[in-house]
């Protein structure tokens, strides 16, 4: 039963990083208190008698939770570089590919419980009415947050081991990132201003082929980042 | 050494046939009746293009091939390739606003295709900046290797933009589905445009590659820069 065996791996690593985490809770409460000022900073720059705030939101939103899912990245291989952890990893009797798929499930489940917090916080400080939209949403934001984590995941695998790590990865990685990030906020903006659903179909096909590709591809070329 | 002076003959000789093109571009060729004399900058901007975008992915293949055969001719290539991308997307980026600013008002637009552009050229920045952050050999081509085929990945995702997007930028008009719509002479000096733009793609290539093979052999010696 391979398969299943690579699953139950996958989440092994997975729930090691998210107990880890847990724990100290030191990196989950400096991304919300990140969001919260990243929020605020946002409200001081806009007039609000010009632009009303649903138009604003969509890009408040995606630009919030780009940087805010940037530092969760950053962290997922730097736990392990404490201890040569990694090396220990890499010696466990489990594929290459459960480790991935560990690392991207712990960082999915970080990245949501941002997400989870910053939308409601959106909505309170902008006035923005979310609930009437809530699944649409939900859909938009787990299929772009999905795209990006999962090349995140697997480019923080190899900035970690270089020179200027937290810089790298964001240089690395805004290429990758803005495509599914522009589409999402570009689906966000009509959904938001009530517009029916058919008009943003277009963008969560594109948002599901981005996801499809870059799931396989880096699943595919996780291996060749830590192999020696 | 023989190939770096090969490469820079390759070079010379198709800036010099460059020369010949445009001479050909603003003489022979006529004037487009809406755009006016802006239009004979398509002769640069939409060949170097081309070759930004296929230079994206040579290194995608390179780097493929790369991981399955550890050929470090590959990387080189795929190093060579990348530093002529970034040349070629910065051609298109500043061309572009030249032709802008008369014909759309306006030296930037956030249309899809610039901004995917831009996105590209900082893919090229981004892939060469982590060759240089890497110190070891061996994990640098691995590394590079991975980015360079997301980076291939990304190039479909880019060039189809423009036929999804409502857009201010003309649409491609030699590779498009159905024939080509350009009047003929055109056409003909588009076409040795492209060649001479290829030439110019092979013979930066063909540098970097001596370039950076005799640069490995003096960190083999110990002294790399």
């Amino acid at each position: 039963m391979p398969w299943s065996n690579g699953i139950r791996h996958a989440w092994l690593v997975a729930r090691k990083d998210l107990l880890v985490e847990f724990r100290s809770r030191t990196a989950i409460l400096s991304a919300l208190a990140f969001v919260i000022l990243v929020l605020l900073a946002f409200n001081f720059s806009r007039d609000p008698t010009a632009v009303p705030a649903f138009v604003l939101a969509p890009s408040i939103l995606w630009v919030t939770l780009t940087f805010a899912s940037m530092l969760a990245l950053n962290r997922a291989f730097q736990l392990e570089l404490e201890n040569q952890a990694f090396d220990g990893l890499l010696l466990a009797p489990i594929s290459r590919g459960s480790i991935y798929a560990g690392k991207l499930l712990a960082n999915l489940i970080f990245v949501a419980t941002i997400e989870l917090i910053g939308v409601p916080l959106l909505a309170l400080f902008f006035n923005v009415r979310v609930w009437p939209v809530v699944v649409p949403l939900v859909a938009i934001i787990a299929l772009a947050t999905l795209g990006f984590v999962a090349v995140g995941t697997l480019f923080s695998a190899m900035t970690v081991r270089t020179r200027f790590a937290e810089l790298l990865l964001p240089v690395l990685l805004l290429p990758f990132m803005i495509p599914p990030l522009m589409w999402a906020a570009w689906a966000t903006g009509p959904l938001l201003a009530g517009r029916p659903l058919s008009e943003i179909a277009g963008w969560l096909k594109m948002l599901a082929a981005y996801d499809i590709v870059f799931v396989v591809m880096a699943s595919l070329l996780f291996p060749a980042t830590v192999n020696e | 050494m023989r190939m770096l002076r090969t490469g820079r003959w390759i070079t010379a000789i198709a800036l010099a046939l460059l020369a010949g093109v445009y001479v050909r571009a603003l003489v022979y060729t006529p004037v487009e009746r809406t755009q006016g004399l802006a239009q004979k900058i398509f002769y640069l901007h939409v060949p170097a293009a081309i070759w930004a975008e296929a230079a994206m992915v040579l290194v995608g293949l390179a780097s493929i091939f790369y991981l399955f055969l550890k050929d470090p001719r590959l990387d080189r290539f795929a190093a060579a390739s990348a530093e002529a991308g970034t040349v070629f997307a910065a051609i298109v980026l500043t061309t572009g606003p030249i032709w802008g600013k008369p014909i759309w008002g306006t030296w930037w637009s956030w249309d899809a295709r610039l901004t995917f552009t831009l996105f590209l050229f900082l893919l090229y920045v981004g892939y060469l900046l982590l060759r240089g952050a890497v110190a070891d050999p061996a994990s640098r081509a691995r590394f590079a290797a991975v980015v360079g085929i997301c980076g291939m990945c990304l190039v479909p995702f880019i060039h189809f933009s423009v036929y999804m997007f409502r857009t201010l930028h003309p649409m491609p008009i030699v590779l498009q589905p159905g024939p080509p719509k350009l009047p003929g002479t055109m056409l003909i000096t588009w076409l040795l445009s492209l060649g001479v733009f290829t030439l110019l793609y092979v013979g930066f290539v063909v540098q970097r590659y001596a370039l950076s093979y005799l640069n490995e052999q003096l960190e083999a010696a110990g002294e790399g820069l």
